[in-house]
């Protein structure tokens, strides 16, 4: 049977300066897999999530999720950002993070009413947060502050989910939370994308892999390209990394 | 004059209510707006703009040769809004940091503007006097109209802030994230920044160029040390912008030789400082008087659970041990022994003191408690 796909990537490539930062990817992302994009730092993990997702603009190259451009599909689309990408000392509450998810689907000046906040206490409930609704997200701690993150995207109720290293200082208990929430969002069909950085627990977590160092390496089944090949060839380093099988 | 005869003079004076209600408005504006460009960190972009808006003001003398605030304002409105483009084009297009472009365009401005002033007044013409009251500003020069136009500007800038509330707070928390969601950043980036354009420009005639970031910057400073919801903290600096205006006027007028601007500013730099002091939660106060009593806490709890071990070894807890002991313990000090004894924790007798059984039962819920902690 053949997969849908959910997100294709056409020779894109990225520049910030003279360097490119993203070199001619081509992509294809099945429908329905939880996918993590490994690479070393500077490899351009995050640009690609940002390119394709329009926050920067490529030197050339085209993205289209389910066939069509972007622009046209917004409401398929949730990006989780990565946590050190905003002031957690804003003014706000855990709630009001999580309702400006509804923000998009509400367009401009209507504000959330009644519907968008039982939305967005759904949404904590499911990250565990519901406790923490009314709290200064700066009273939360980096886990807590990643779970409202992810409440956010998924009162979006995208089809497919961007996540810029969901894991990144947080704890074990956090991860697991977070990781069961993934695979509960692909067993809903939904497309799941990761940047990651913990390779050992690629094989544990996914079952779609992208390596990417500035050049997609390989993309593929994890079980299939998961090997030190791709590693060594992505890292640049005899990579060997132990398989639990 | 004094104070008390200021406020009663208030309402019926046509000067001083003229300079009252503009100030106030003023206040609140730029508290107002503030409070966003305080979130920004953007907190020097007034002081640029402020800057910026100088060689507008000459350059629009000496173009019209009007002398009317109105026209004057214009031409600073129309320099503070290039000098503000001209530094988000440097962040955006070059290498160089923000406060490298802030720095650069004000000090470039308002030497331009120095110059052009330095010509205007070395001109034959008898008509360029009091140009140079928008340096620290005057704002015994407010007249009705001016008063008027502060109040339609701060109309708009409530309902379009009301309207577009949502879409403010997005941008200001979480840039990237908006744009996913397809709101056009750049667009709501544009429409704040115009409105701060607008309020520090109104606000030159009475607080002047150089201090009225002031204005924009100790209301927004102060409100956000009192909450931690952004609606409560933009009415709030708006209200401690308008309270500075009032009370700086107040102020300067009940004395001679203050002149009303640099007072308003350091009226609002009193809530400031009373703020960053006071505050319950973010106060430098109260932070104080909770670590030192958590310390506190934490030696009763040490010293409590020391004697706690020496008395567990002893069938009879309240057996009694020579306070020498204690000297050892790191924590201990003859002031928690005293706080012991007062909650009947403790016995003293002579160079002695032993457990009492009170002292045991919290020192061992202590106990649990720390275990039950850990899991």
């Amino acid at each position: 049977m053949k997969q849908k796909i959910a997100v294709q990537v056409d020779d894109l490539t990225v520049a910030y300066n003279y360097k490119p930062v993203l070199w001619d990817i081509d992509l294809e992302i099945p429908e329905g897999v939880l996918m993590a994009i490994v690479g070393p730092n500077g490899a351009g993990k995050s640009t690609l999530i940002k390119s394709i997702l329009g926050i920067l603009k490529p030197i050339a190259g085209s993205v289209t999720i389910y066939g069509k451009p972007y622009k046209k599909q917004r409401s398929l689309v949730a990006y989780v950002p990565q946590k050190g990408s905003v002031d957690w000392d804003f003014p706000t509450t855990a709630l009001d993070v999580v309702m400006m998810g509804t923000y998009g689907s509400l367009g401009w000046i209507k504000r959330p009413r009644q519907k968008e906040k039982k939305a967005s206490l759904e949404a904590l409930e499911k990250v565990g947060m519901l406790a923490f609704k009314s709290r200064q997200i700066s009273q939360l701690s980096g886990g807590q502050q990643q779970r409202i993150f992810l409440a956010r995207a998924l009162v979006q109720d995208a089809s497919i989910y961007f996540m810029d290293e969901p894991f990144q200082g947080v704890d074990a208990t956090t991860e697991i939370a977070i990781i069961n929430i993934l695979k509960e969002l692909r067993k809903a069909g939904k497309t799941v994308v990761v940047v990651h950085h913990d390779l050992q627990t690629v094989p544990e977590y996914f079952d779609w892999v992208t390596f990417l160092n500035v050049k997609k390496i390989a993309t593929g089944p994890v079980k299939d390209i998961f090997n030190d090949n791709n590693l060594t060839k992505t890292y640049g380093i005899n990579y060997k990394v132990s398989v639990q099988e | 004059m004094d104070i008390q005869e200021y406020f009663s003079l208030v309402f019926t004076d046509y000067t001083l209510r003229t300079i009252t209600l503009g100030t106030a408005i003023l206040g609140a504006v730029t508290g107002m707006l503030g409070s966003f460009a305080v979130l920004r960190k953007q907190s020097l972009l007034g002081d640029a703009i402020s800057h910026a808006a100088l060689p507008g003001i000459a350059i629009s003398f000496l173009i019209t040769g009007a002398k009317d605030s109105n026209t004057l304002l214009l031409g600073a409105l129309v320099s503070g809004l290039i000098g503000t483009f001209w530094i988000r084009g440097i962040i955006t297009k070059t290498h160089l940091k923000s406060d490298t472009a802030l720095g650069l365009i004000l000090s470039l401005f308002f030497g331009f503007g120095m110059l052009l002033l330095t010509f205007i007044q070395k001109q034959p013409n008898a008509n360029q006097a009091g140009l140079d009251k928008y340096l620290f500003g005057q704002a015994a020069t407010l007249v009705e109209s001016d008063v008027w136009m502060m109040a339609i500007v701060t109309g708009i800038c409530l309902f379009v802030l009301l309207l577009f509330w949502k879409e403010f707070k997005i941008l200001l928390f979480d840039k990237e994230y908006a744009k996913t969601l397809g709101f056009n950043t750049k667009a709501i980036d544009i429409l704040i920044t115009s409105f701060i354009v607008l309020a520090i420009v109104l606000g030159l005639q009475t607080v002047g160029v150089v201090l009225m970031s002031a204005m924009l910057l100790a209301p927004a400073a102060a409100a956000r040390q009192w909450t931690n919801s952004l609606a409560t903290m933009v009415f709030l600096a708006a209200i401690f912008g308008a309270f500075s205006g009032v009370f700086g006027t107040a102020i300067s007028a009940s004395q001679n030789n203050l002149s009303t601007g640099p007072v308003i500013v350091l009226v609002a730099a009193v809530f400031v400082l009373f703020s960053f002091i006071f505050s319950p939660s973010r106060g430098l106060l109260f932070k104080q008087i909770r670590f030192i009593k958590n310390r506190r806490d934490l030696e009763l709890h040490k010293t409590l659970a020391f004697m706690y071990h020496i008395a567990e070894s002893h069938d009879n807890i309240s057996h009694p041990h020579e306070i020498k002991i204690l000297n050892g313990f790191q924590g201990y000090t003859k002031g928690t022994l005293k706080k012991l004894v007062e909650k009947n924790y403790v016995t003293l007798k002579g160079s002695t003191w032993s457990l009492t059984h009170e002292g045991f039962k919290s020192a061992l819920n202590l106990y649990n408690q720390l275990t039950k902690n850990d899991e």
